[in-house]
């Protein structure tokens, strides 16, 4: 080559001006609105800011405040308590539904895809003011059921489990249908000669479900758990609505992200609000990594 | 092999039980707005429609400036919408074909970038806001969210199946530039991947609560969420009439969705599927 490598690569990217042009929008503005405020908030978990006077630099004391606040740990408890309750009989729902939807002679797919889909677009405002009206405790419809079952009353918002199982069943409501319809979408990737060639090998339907359909749906149920690992720990808007920024009677709905608001936007207290930003994201990062390895691990030998 | 009749009745029911619990919680919304306060109040609960409807909406309608609420929400999603939509098949479509120094690590960043959760800069965010006077203006909802990387991502995928790339070597050899090539070659192509983006832009901007939360300050800016969770917040005696208003905020939504669910529904699919 004549030209030395140095001339080369300026004059490629030079010949390239207008495709960096089409893609500088996104990194210009993930600089300003991504960057620079992961940078910021490192330097603000350092220090006391009210957000009006002056910083002052005050070292780890919002970390070990952080780590000593009961409140602090029993927002990040519940989120984990609400997160179980909520995921686990969410895709167990959504496996079921997306089984039923793929049996070959249901007809009105499309129908049901869509119904069972429905309540994920609507806004979570919305849904969080229907459902303190379906658990309402003296006139809520879920109470009336009980006492047609002759079951004992619940005053849902008020105990401690009826809040949680308030804002957990919000959240099975929301997403069940969004993943049936990623399990379904799993399903029907399975090639059928699968299934057929182990019939030809004698395998009964329970084997072949076992052997053939669980394996090959792994890569997509850790798809799904990922996911609500992530929607799971960042629950703000159905707590906040339903019980306001204090988590209800005891702060049994209290989140780690309604902690985070409350610290920071009703308290102002923005240098620890920064702080807890960073312990929800290494709370994050870890618990999404032991999911990944617990789903993941078994086939990957 | 046939199916006994037997099974295709369990599966059915399976289906329509499963169907009314998810569509009962609308009903139940719809069945409260055409209620009296007092109505919903009482015990055991009323589960039919009542004749209340128009005068709850006309209570919302007079309490807060709902319509206004409404016109806030919509211009901030549609411009955000349309931003999204032009940037990201932008860049989506550069990243799909076009082949220039740094592409494989400005690609790696991008990705990188989808898996930082928001939360983390929300004070800072909010911190920059301030300094630049954003705060209680619709710039600070729109600004930030007019590209992103999961469209630029979702954009490039769909780009690479689908734009020949013999046609954009006819657009060179007649002398065209990349920009006179994305709007007279790519854009016309990439219209059907549009439905599934902007649909998906539009619902999550109407659905914002956090952030607007935070840097709305001025009533007449509130977005339709913030004013709900107002109408909540004050008004929690009249409850029919806060009802009412979230009716009224989601019927707009639905019928977006009703239009574009097919497509929509199997995109979502296919981008969890697919990896």
């Amino acid at each position: 080559m004549p030209v030395p490598p140095k001339r080369q690569l300026a004059k490629e990217i030079w010949k390239n001006r207008a495709v960096y042009t089409a893609i500088s929008p996104f990194y210009l503005l993930f600089a300003v609105f991504g960057l620079f405020p992961i940078g910021f908030s490192l330097y603000l978990a350092f220090h006391k800011w009210d957000g009006i006077g002056e910083m002052t630099f005050n070292g780890f004391n919002n970390s070990s405040y952080m780590l000593t606040d009961p409140e602090f740990w029993q927002a990040v408890g519940n989120t984990f308590m609400i997160w179980i309750y909520s995921t686990i009989p969410m895709l167990f729902f959504a496996l079921i539904v997306a089984f039923l939807l793929h049996a070959p002679f249901i007809r009105f797919k499309t129908f049901f895809r869509i119904g069972f889909f429905l309540p994920n677009v609507t806004s979570i405002v919305a849904v969080s003011i229907i459902f303190a009206a379906l658990f309402a405790n003296n006139y809520g419809i879920l109470n009336y059921v009980m006492g047609v079952f002759n079951l004992p009353l619940v005053a849902w918002l008020d105990v401690p489990w009826g809040i949680k199982a308030a804002l957990s069943s919000m959240v099975i409501w929301r997403w069940t249908g969004y993943n049936a319809v990623i399990y379904l979408a799993g399903l029907q990737s399975i090639p059928t000669t699968l299934y057929e060639a182990a019939k030809i090998d004698g395998a009964t339907g329970i084997q072949s479900f076992f052997r053939i359909t669980i394996p090959l749906l792994r890569p997509v149920i850790l798809f799904t758990v990922i996911t609500s690992t992530i929607g799971g720990m960042q629950l703000f808007t159905e707590p906040q609505i339903l019980l306001g920024n204090n988590g209800g009677t005891g702060g049994a709905g209290m989140t780690i992200v309604l902690y985070l608001y409350r610290e920071s936007f009703i308290n102002n207290y923005f240098g620890y609000g920064a702080t807890v930003g960073w312990g929800m994201f290494l709370i994050i990062a870890l618990f999404s990594f032991i999911n990944w390895k617990i789903v993941q691990g078994p086939s990957s030998k | 092999m046939k199916q006994s009749k037997f099974t295709s009745f369990i599966l059915y029911l399976g289906l329509a039980i499963g169907l009314m619990i998810s569509m009962f919680p609308f009903y139940w919304l719809i069945v409260m707005s055409t209620r009296t306060t007092s109505d919903i109040y009482q015990f055991p609960p009323k589960l039919w429609f009542g004749g209340e409807l128009w005068n709850n909406i006309s209570r919302v309608m007079t309490q807060i400036d709902f319509f206004g609420a409404f016109l806030n929400t919509l211009f901030v999603a549609t411009a955000v919408t349309v931003l999204v939509l032009f940037f990201d098949s932008l860049a989506g479509f550069a990243f799909a074909k076009y082949e220039f120094p740094g592409k494989k690590i400005l690609f790696v960043i991008l990705l990188t970038t989808m898996m930082v959760p928001s939360q983390l800069s929300l004070v800072p965010s909010f911190v920059i806001m301030a300094e630049l006077g954003w705060v209680g203006t619709f710039k600070a909802l729109i600004i930030p969210g007019m590209v992103n990387a999961f469209g630029i991502f979702w954009i490039r995928q769909y780009a690479e199946g689908s734009i020949p790339s013999e046609l954009l070597d006819a657009g060179r050899m007649d002398g065209a530039g990349f920009f006179r090539i994305y709007f007279n070659v790519a854009l016309p192509i990439l219209r059907p991947a549009f439905a599934f983006l902007g649909a998906f832009t539009f619902i999550g901007v109407w659905n914002d609560y956090l952030w607007p939360l935070i840097v709305l300050t001025d009533e007449k800016k509130y977005t339709l969420q913030i004013a709900l969770s107002q109408l909540n917040g004050l008004y929690n005696t009249d409850y029919s009439m806060i009802i009412a208003g979230t009716l009224l905020a989601i019927i707009p939504l639905i019928i977006m969705f009703l239009f574009v669910s097919k497509q929509f529904i199997s995109d979502i699919a296919a981008g969890a599927i697919k990896d």
